[in-house]
């Protein structure tokens, strides 16, 4: 088995479309308001310039959770990473590391890819491509395969909880 | 045809399940892989992933010379969220009066 396939598994694709306007979908990635209304609720900071730094922060949802899990305390920092390329409201391409845990921490950074592309009719088509080479307990969180643990549902549960906030105006938060 | 319907469409065929279990096992496959082992013509296999692809259950990215497959999971995600736990609820609201109705009767 060449490199290259090996490469390519370890990538993760997910694709939703959201009747809501590009910029919209921008917003909800990068500004903190927006990201602490769905899927993980983290506040994110983004410094949006090629080599700015991404940040997202830790709940006290999250901490709380964490205590009753009987794990290490939730780190205040919980995701960090680096902007490579953006071109605003279409495409922003960063580097990802999970902090959470030590083991998460230590599988280092991925490239993340998001492309919001306008399909007219005020449908944005969003496609998030994840690569999670040499990141396999990072894989296994996003793919929400330890969602029974309480991992939440990775990825899938995101984007889907994304759209019903953009569309409906509540997301699984508000339930 | 809604989204949804695209969905369940895509999903109403063994061929293309046993397809989306291959991708679930090892994302990311070429043509090639993907029709490896099935008793099918490539143009059948093709037209398959063609369904998949309307339902957004694949998803291809182009590698160099390659066409890749992977298998997208949030459509199922989307059907699971609105429908199966808005059935789940009420399941546990039903148990939930049930409860509330016993101890009413403990109490009476």
């Amino acid at each position: 088995m060449t490199t290259g396939t090996e490469t390519r598994v370890t990538t993760q694709v997910y694709r939703v479309y959201i009747k809501a306007l590009p910029q919209a979908i921008w917003d909800a990635i990068t500004k903190r308001e927006w990201t602490e209304r769905y899927g993980y609720a983290a506040p994110v900071e983004y410094d949006l310039r090629p080599g700015g730094r991404f940040r997202a922060f830790s709940t006290d949802a999250m901490k709380a959770a964490r205590e009753q899990m009987g794990g290490p305390p939730a780190p205040d920092v919980i995701g960090d990473g680096e902007v490579l390329e953006l071109d605003p409201p279409r495409r922003l391409v960063q580097t990802w590391r999970m902090l959470m845990d030590p083991e998460t921490a230590a599988e280092g950074f991925t490239r993340l890819t998001y492309e919001i592309a306008d399909t007219g009719h005020g449908v944005t088509k969003l496609t998030v491509t994840h690569e999670l080479e040499g990141a396999p307990r990072l894989a296994s969180f996003l793919s929400g395969a330890m969602e029974d643990v309480g991992a939440g549902g990775g990825w899938s549960w995101t984007l889907s909880d994304l759209k019903s906030l953009l569309e409906t105006g509540s997301s699984f938060h508000d339930a | 045809m809604t989204d949804d319907d695209r969905v369940f469409k895509a999903l109403a065929d063994p061929t293309r399940r046993l397809l989306l279990d291959r991708l679930f096992e090892r994302d990311g496959r070429t043509l090639t892989e993907l029709e490896s082992g099935l008793e099918m013509t490539r143009f059948g296999v093709m037209k398959h992933l063609r369904v998949l692809e309307d339902a957004d259950l694949v998803v291809t990215r182009r590698s160099g010379r390659e066409k890749l497959h992977f298998l997208n999971p949030v459509p199922i995600r989307l059907i699971h969220d609105r429908w199966i736990d808005k059935y789940r609820e009420r399941q546990v609201s039903a148990l939930a009066d049930l409860k509330h109705e016993l101890e009413q009767e403990d109490t009476a």
